[in-house]
């Protein structure tokens, strides 16, 4: 326990941090501000994803997320509006009905806790670091997640031409 | 609970430092020759925790020396081009101007808007800064001269340099002004579009050495010059090209520096910096410049490897340094001889040329690996030879064409 206690430190510090952010995404009124903590967020997630030696999933977690969805996020909030000052306003309906959602997910989250039997023996089977990336690439071209990943790209590609169509429209009006 | 972290999470993460440490990379020399021998009874952990501060610390203190030299010699190659002599007069030939100009940095005012948002103000260079040093990690500046040796090496990079953008947003929108919030809604766009020749040129140089490690991706080039990746197949050759006009894009340097562009939003998202904040900004882009760089070497021109093969001296460190500083030289050349595009040719140029060609790349780089299971003499002699006749060909046909017109025409891309 004594030589591990760093390690323990740095994960419970990356888990703090995406823990807080988290909160601070809930909480804050500003939506940029928001967005800004929702960086942090990704990027604390990034890091645990690293102690579960998931590194390749760790850098497409901030390159997806960070480099490409937060940005577009900010993208359309300062498109929209130039004003320094975007609050939110809560309704109570929505309110109640996000109170809700939390609560269902929180109780499923308790349940998948408490009924996982033995949490000691997850991993340690003596395996060593092996390169995630080799693994992930064989995995979904051997044919074991062939499909799900064609039906992944073709979704993105029928988005790609959605956006296309929709700002040609705009161009020709 | 906190036996399951100590034994099962953590027992993983310790094998991985275990193995981190067998390889000879920045962190386990300056562990075992500077840390071990000073503070002989620290525990093991402290002592890499230690040591990987103290690489950091060395580029936290080498890299802002980069721009001092960049900035002068920048304005020594202007100062060329124009048929000036540039800076002259602090320090002998004007060497010293760069230092001067840094010390009245340091002690000019640092204003903050009144209406701005404060907190993401003073936050947006940290931001930028600190991503452009996490990139400096992962470069193999020469044999074992390497912070850490990832195995996704390169992807960590894109990823990395993806972040500098939201530094970019948070500077603009925080100024609350609208020259800074163009500017950054400017620089999002162009670095976001850009991001995909650019990653799709390194997948050509992945696909070719099967790893997303820097230090294989260099060992794969140890052949000398013919064995570079640039030149291993007629592909990559393209991909090179298509890599390093990308790169100038992210960098938001001339002919793509519309973020930044004096003649129309005074000076894009950092209008509102000043003093030792807009300093920052200023270092990050020179560091920015220097790492695109220093990629681009790793990736297609053989990295720490030499023009002939076994060449080790100091590690490769000086070949690097050289050629990093040449493609440092091609951008400072570019910028003071193309002009600036409009956005719309900077979107053609991105999505109806690059990626196409990206594409092509990926498809005939493909092919190639196929035709050629193993790299032997064959396929680099082929390559060149294809690389050879097509550079002969581009020149007749551009040449003639050029010689037709006496006044070119600014093509549309």
């Amino acid at each position: 326990m004594e030589e591990l206690s760093l390690k323990t430190f740095v994960f419970y510090g990356f888990a703090l941090i995406t823990i807080a952010s988290a909160f601070a995404v809930v909480s804050v009124r500003n939506i940029v501000h928001a967005a800004f903590a929702l960086m942090v967020t990704l990027f604390g997630v990034a890091g645990l994803y690293v102690f579960l030696q998931a590194d390749f999933l760790a850098a497409t977690q901030v390159i997806v997320y960070v480099g490409g969805i937060l940005v577009l996020i900010l993208f359309g909030v300062m498109m929209t509006s130039g004003r320094l000052e975007m609050r939110i306003h809560i309704q109570r309906g929505q309110l109640l009905l996000g109170g809700g959602i939390s609560l269902a997910l929180l109780m499923l989250l308790l349940t998948v806790i408490a009924n996982t039997p033995k949490w000691e023996n997850l991993t340690d089977d003596g395996t060593q670091l092996q390169p995630t990336t080799e693994r992930i690439g064989k995995l979904i071209l051997d044919g074991k997640f062939l499909l799900p990943f064609e039906v992944a790209s073709v979704l993105l590609l029928v988005a790609l031409i959605g956006a296309a169509l929709i700002s040609r429209k705009e161009i020709r009006d | 609970m906190s036996d399951f972290l100590s034994e099962s999470f953590f027992h993983n993460f310790n094998i991985q430092e275990n193995i981190q440490e067998e390889t000879g990379n920045l962190v386990s020399y300056i562990k075992g020759n500077v840390i071990n021998p000073i503070f002989p009874d620290f525990p093991m952990e402290l002592g890499t925790v230690l040591a990987m501060l103290v690489c950091a610390g060395i580029f936290v203190a080498v890299v802002p020396l980069l721009p001092l030299v960049l900035v002068l010699a920048e304005r020594k190659v202007a100062a060329r081009f124009q048929n000036r002599t540039g800076p002259m007069r602090v320090g002998p030939w004007g060497t010293l101007q760069t230092l001067a100009d840094g010390i009245k940095l340091i002690f000019k005012e640092d204003f903050i808007p009144q209406q701005g948002d404060k907190l993401l103000f003073r936050l947006a260079p940290y931001i930028m800064f600190a991503c452009s040093f996490a990139v400096f990690a992962a470069i193999p500046f020469g044999q074992n001269i390497l912070v850490s040796d990832f195995n996704i090496g390169i992807f960590y990079i894109m990823a990395i340099s993806s972040v500098i953008v939201m530094g970019v947003i948070m500077a603009g929108w925080s100024s609350n002004s609208k020259w800074s919030l163009l500017g950054s809604l400017r620089s999002a766009a162009q670095i976001v579009s850009y991001e995909i020749p650019l990653g799709l040129s390194i997948l050509t140089v992945i696909m070719l050495v099967e790893s997303l490690g820097m230090r294989e991706i260099v060992e794969n080039q140890s052949g000398g010059i013919f064995t570079w990746l640039i030149f291993r197949t007629p592909f990559t050759f393209i991909a090179f090209f298509v890599f390093f006009i990308s790169a100038i894009a992210e960098v938001n340097r001339t002919p793509f520096d519309l973020p930044e562009a004096e003649s129309e939003i005074v000076a894009g998202f950092h209008t509102e910096y000043s003093g030792m904040r807009f300093a920052l900004f200023f270092i990050a882009e020179y560091a920015n410049m220097f790492a695109v760089s220093a990629i681009g070497v790793t990736l297609f021109l053989g990295g720490y490897e030499g023009i002939l093969p076994g060449y080790d001296f100091l590690g490769g460190l000086p070949g690097f340094v050289l050629k990093t500083l040449g493609l440092v030289f091609v951008m400072m050349w570019l910028r003071w001889t193309l002009p600036r595009l409009r956005v719309d040719q900077l979107m053609n140029l991105c999505w109806k040329y690059f990626i196409p060609i990206s594409f092509f790349n990926i498809l005939g780089t493909g092919i190639w690996g196929l035709i050629f299971k193993d790299d032997d003499v064959w396929s680099m002699g082929i390559s060149c030879a294809i690389i050879y006749v097509c550079l002969i060909g581009v020149y007749a046909v551009a040449g003639r064409n050029l010689a037709r017109r006496p006044e070119p025409q600014t093509s549309s891309a």
